[in-house]
């Protein structure tokens, strides 16, 4: 589907709010990650109001698009989403991380219709993905299974076993999305330990791989577009983002992969996204 | 004497067929491959091994290469039962579930999807290859995950029923299986309930209560079996096969306890988490007795022939029948 000015603007209103709603829930929760989740919003509103073929009020639909989330301490980006999506009330985001609570720190997919997958410890959702692809490929399914990693996750060994797999086996109904944002829980990803050169990795791995900036959600669903039409391969979209965006005292500080703001911060936070309206878009553009 | 309702191999006690267990994974799977269009192999490697070839052959559009990469193999087998399918995960129990059990963790059992995992060449059995290749720990590691099932069949027909149960389980399971050729004592007439302990030997006069009630689970069931009726004169035993590991069938085993008053355990596993760890936990709860442990005690395997194994490990029938007496002598009377 063609991205008209007006959706993309609608798209980055969703991307806002959905800002909004993680720093209100994770003030509430007292903890959980903050970088990861800011910077992923723009991406997973292009999901969610654009790119997935769901239905919010039927969550098993057996034809949904499967959206995988390898990095699981991201989730209230994917809680904030599907609130505003409609698959429950948004008001419920405040629960998260509480006794009872559906929204666990880490998501579950037997908790919450619609997770998808249970994830936390990194390296296992690409596997998963591929498992996915690889069923609905035998059944000859028209669903799309994508897959949001981060960067600090292509550590894990379990991720080029799987790439492996996904490429061997010429996966193309399978989309990842690297979130290429250089942070990991130590310092920046190439002094932990270097991922790079990410493309020629994947290259090798037999994946058809594209480069965006993850905060330009044109640039971005074009990418996702573009692997519905690689046939022969599996697309990994490296996603460059800016960890915490949208905030400026957050972006960029690896120190605001792990922990969430205080009341104060969040109130500042919060009128500086206001009043930022729509205008969360790439500085590239 | 044999339970005659256990319906055993007439030939049991006089040179019953041999085979491994996990030819009954591989019959079981063909058979599963005609009944069920769902169920799926994914192997990692070792195909003719854990006895996946002959499925891998015949329905080759249902049999998914994961190489040699556990952890994807589990990953993968968690995505596709995710998706509808009911993947048979195959691989040697110390790879998996030893090397990928955190896979196992979240995205099988956490996830609660119905992926089905094989450990072949589990136990001291595995001989020559060493302590590397011989799982003593697997029993244990899959015990302690909730909404995991945990299966371990004596020998190949039951290996059978065994695949065939866990395919109609809706949730994930463990199934172990033993590389040597061992005997098979059961036969197509044996009943096989899911989670149901069955008695294969019982004393010989059933008015009064046996000595000793032995819980085995494993191919060295039929070493149980030996011991039981060597020792039949001096100690009346029952003997209950335990194939279902978790759940447990706490109920046949407290009735078990009770009536007898002392316990010993035998299985192919570090005594720690395993069968007899199992039965323990719900014993101290329910029924506590003097028990004997046959197992390996905290230490790993080595290189040699099976026989030389469980006799130094001292699981071998005249170890099996000395316990069995100093299980009765410890009896509280």
């Amino acid at each position: 589907m063609a991205l008209s000015e007006a959706r993309i603007v609608e798209i980055e209103d969703k991307a806002r709010a959905i800002r909004e709603t993680i720093l209100e829930m994770l003030v509430a929760a007292g903890s959980g990650h903050t970088a990861g989740p800011l910077g992923m919003a723009d991406i997973f509103a292009s999901f969610y109001f654009h790119i997935l073929n769901h239905d919010p009020q039927n969550p098993e639909l057996p034809e949904r698009d499967r959206l995988i989330l390898s990095n699981g301490h991201i989730v209230p980006v994917r809680y904030a989403a599907m609130a505003h999506a409609g698959y429950f009330p948004v008001e419920e985001c405040l629960t998260l991380r509480k006794f009872g609570s559906r929204l666990q720190g880490h998501p579950e997919r037997t908790r919450l219709p619609g997770l998808e997958t249970t994830s936390g410890p990194l390296g296992s959702g690409l596997g998963q993905a591929a498992g996915i692809a690889y069923g609905a490929r035998m059944d000859k399914k028209r669903f799309r299974t994508y897959v949001a990693m981060s960067d600090g996750e292509q550590d894990a060994g379990n991720i080029w076993e799987s790439a492996m797999f996904a490429g061997n086996n010429k996966l193309s109904n399978l989309t990842a999305v690297i979130d290429r944002n250089n942070i990991q829980i130590n310092g920046m990803t190439e002094d932990v330990m270097p991922v790079e050169n990410l493309r020629a990795k994947y290259e090798a791995f037999n994946w058809h791989v594209l480069e965006v900036d993850g905060h330009n959600i044109k640039q971005f669903c074009d990418a996702v577009d573009e692997a519905k039409a690689i046939y022969e391969k599996p697309t990994v979209i490296i996603a460059h983002t800016i960890p915490g965006k949208g905030v400026k005292e957050i972006e960029f500080d690896y120190k605001w992969h792990g922990k969430p703001p205080t009341k104060d911060e969040a109130k500042k936070f919060l009128n500086e996204l206001r009043t930022m309206g729509g205008k969360i878009e790439s500085e590239h553009q | 004497m044999l339970n005659p309702d256990a319906k055993l191999a007439a030939n049991t006690f006089d040179k019953p067929e041999q085979a491994p267990t996990r030819d009954g994974l591989g019959k079981g799977l063909l058979e599963l491959g005609e009944s069920n269009p769902n169920v799926v192999a994914v192997c990692a490697d070792l195909a003719e091994s854990t006895r996946i070839l002959p499925f891998k052959e015949k329905y080759p559009a249902r049999y998914i290469e994961a190489g040699v990469a556990e952890q994807n193999l589990a990953t993968i087998a968690s995505g596709l039962a995710n998706y509808g399918k009911i993947p048979f995960i195959a691989s040697y129990a110390t790879f998996s579930p030893g090397r990928n059990n955190e896979q196992i963790r979240t995205t099988i059992s956490i996830n609660n999807v119905a992926v089905k995992i094989a450990g072949s060449h589990a136990g001291l059995s595995v001989g020559p290859d060493g302590a590397t290749h011989q799982a003593l720990e697997d029993i244990a590691l899959m015990r302690v995950q909730p909404n995991m099932t945990v299966l371990s069949p004596c020998d190949a027909e039951e290996a059978r029923k065994a695949t065939l149960a866990a395919a109609a389980h809706p949730g994930p399971v463990y199934l172990r299986f033993g590389r040597e050729k061992t005997p098979v004592m059961t036969t197509a007439e044996t009943p096989f309930e899911f989670g149901k302990a069955s008695v294969v030997w019982q004393q010989a006069d059933r008015r009064k209560n046996p000595d000793v009630a032995v819980f085995a689970t494993g191919p060295l069931l039929y070493n149980a079996l030996m011991a039981a009726k060597e020792v039949e004169a001096e100690v009346s035993c029952v003997v209950v096969n335990i194939h279902t590991i978790k759940p447990l069938d706490e109920a046949a085993v407290v009735a078990w306890a009770k009536k007898a008053g002392a316990v010993v355990t035998v299985e192919e596993h570090q005594i720690a988490g395993g069968l007899g760890g199992a039965i323990a936990e719900v014993l101290a709860r329910q029924c506590p007795v003097p028990m004997e442990f046959i197992g390996v005690h905290d230490r790993f395997g080595q290189s040699g022939t099976p026989e030389e194994l469980l006799k130094h490990y001292r699981m071998d029938v005249p170890n099996i029948v000395d316990i069995m007496k100093t299980a009765k002598k410890r009896k509280v009377h």
